[in-house]
């Protein structure tokens, strides 16, 4: 599975979350290979899932299945139940 | 580390400002004199900002506006501003913002460190707040200190 978060610039709020999805897999035992990148090069079939705030998510073209949307992206258990309900759906 | 970065000269505060655009400006000033960043980087976070959204404001309060290395920095910088009276980023969920950290990194990956220990002062809500409360810069950096 490959996961990747999107921020508009793809090297810093991207990179954030980037470094809490890993935490979160490894807590959750999950195997995933997580990037980030900006807005404009993420597109749908570079990643199973993509992780994005709420701003960006409308503009983004990635289709509703393979978007988690965060409203804070330092809120590591926000992330966390966000991702477990998507695999749990998947 | 983090005071390796965020000093007396890079670290502010501000009673309040007219909009998100002056607040990025003061942020930016220090950046700007140590010549970390040119003035290209601020219009480039302007630009992005009005095509796709205030992508950089990361949770309630707290904003870190950032573009691409190409895009203006010189070299590895950072910068606080705290607006104590707010101010609306267009943001939603996370209006109004008080905490605004300038990143300017200077290529994608010297800058992981740093980013790491913000994102573990970030989660952090009670330094957050204090920070958010502080009447001065040297009330801030007291907190700093300790990431």
């Amino acid at each position: 599975m490959k996961i990747m978060a999107v921020c508009g610039s793809g090297l810093g709020s991207s990179f954030m979350v980037e470094m809490n999805i890993k935490k979160v897999l490894k807590k959750l035992n999950i195997e995933a290979e997580v990037t980030h990148a900006d807005l404009a090069s993420a597109t749908p079939e570079q990643a199973d899932l993509f992780v994005m705030t709420k701003d960006l998510a409308a503009s983004s073209g990635i289709p509703q299945d393979k978007l988690v949307v965060l409203n804070n992206i330092i809120d590591i258990n926000d992330l966390e139940e966000k991702l477990v309900e998507h695999f749990n759906k998947a | 580390m983090l005071n390796q970065w965020l000093t007396n000269q890079t670290v502010k505060t501000i009673d309040s400002v007219q909009d998100w655009k002056e607040a990025i400006k003061i942020c930016a000033a220090p950046l700007l004199n140590n010549n970390s960043i040119s003035s290209n980087y601020i219009d480039a976070i302007f630009q992005l900002h009005e095509s796709i959204g205030p992508y950089y404001v990361l949770a309630p309060g707290i904003a870190m506006p950032h573009a691409r290395p190409e895009q203006g920095v010189n070299k590895l910088g950072l910068s606080m501003l705290l607006v104590k009276n707010g101010v609306n980023f267009n943001s939603e969920e996370n209006d109004p913002v008080y905490l605004i950290t300038l990143l300017a990194a200077s290529d994608s990956t010297s800058h992981i460190e740093l980013l790491t220990q913000l994102a573990t002062l970030f989660a952090e809500t009670e330094d957050i707040q204090t920070i958010i409360n502080a009447k001065n810069s040297d009330e801030i950096l007291t907190v700093i200190n300790r990431y």
